[in-house]
């Protein structure tokens, strides 16, 4: 794979993410692109860490389909449900990968999916509440084939 | 795209107030729009399943906004809470606008 000046940008970026790491551990994230997602879609709130979980494989061998899943804690009442949950893959060309959008009718906020990894790299998940509460949960999994073609 | 099928499974019975999973699968490509055709070396446009849409007696119950970085042939698995019989519809939306769909029923006691 030949590194084009973008990618070098992005590595470089990644590593001083990964320094700041130890410091914030819930929002230090690898890019401003995602860095923006995050904002747009908490809608001016802080995500606190807690209330979801994300599930992925610690070693992913194929990048073409990595298992990955989410349970957020919510009653899912009429008053008091999970709104809609992000799921976002850091190193991959296009961050943002699905907006899930649950409902009182859903009863378990829950969800599964398949998806694509560029690059060993970190998976966020953020959950928006009825009430405007934001969580966000992160993983990191390697990748031994990337799965984004090029 | 014809090779569009889709796959559903859903419980046929379920207890009132029960929360089920329902299992989606669509074959489909979901070409990223960076993928490069081998040959003449240029772009092979985007074309993913962009929406899906699970409806329960016409209320919508979930719904999904689908990026580049879902798998080929997405999957998804989400959970419904069934408090009456009635027919689950599901719909994808392709980048084109063609849209498939299925239809399953549930019998609720």
């Amino acid at each position: 794979m030949n590194v084009t000046r973008r990618q070098t940008f992005m590595l470089g970026a990644g590593a001083v993410a990964f320094a700041t790491l130890g410091t914030q551990a819930t929002t230090a994230l690898a890019s401003p692109e995602s860095d923006k997602l995050i904002a747009d879609f908490a809608g001016g709130k802080t995500p606190a860490s807690g209330r979801i979980k994300l599930k992925a494989p610690e070693i992913a061998e194929n990048g073409n389909t990595v298992p990955v899943s989410f349970t957020v804690e919510s009653p899912m009442s009429a008053d008091d449900n999970v709104v809609s949950v992000m799921i976002l893959a850091l190193g991959n060309p296009a961050p943002k990968v699905g907006e899930f959008n649950f409902t009182p009718m859903s009863g378990k906020a829950a969800a599964s999916i398949r998806i694509r990894m560029a690059k060993t790299q970190d998976l966020v998940a953020v959950a928006k509440m009825s009430d405007g509460s934001v969580f966000i949960d992160k993983k990191t999994v390697k990748v031994t084939i990337g799965g984004c073609g090029g | 795209m014809k090779h569009a099928k889709p796959r559903v499974k859903v419980p046929k019975k379920a207890a009132k107030g029960d929360v089920i999973t329902i299992k989606t699968l669509i074959s489909h490509k979901m070409e990223s729009g960076r993928r490069k055709d081998k040959k003449t070396g240029e772009l092979i446009p985007r074309k993913i399943i962009n929406h899906f849409k699970a409806e329960f007696n016409g209320t919508e119950v979930f719904s999904a906004n689908l990026e580049p970085s879902v798998s080929a042939n997405p999957y998804i698995q989400f959970s419904v809470k069934v408090d009456e019989s009635g027919t689950f519809k599901f719909t994808w939306t392709d980048d084109d606008g063609s849209m498939y769909g299925t239809e399953k029923k549930i019998a609720v006691k």
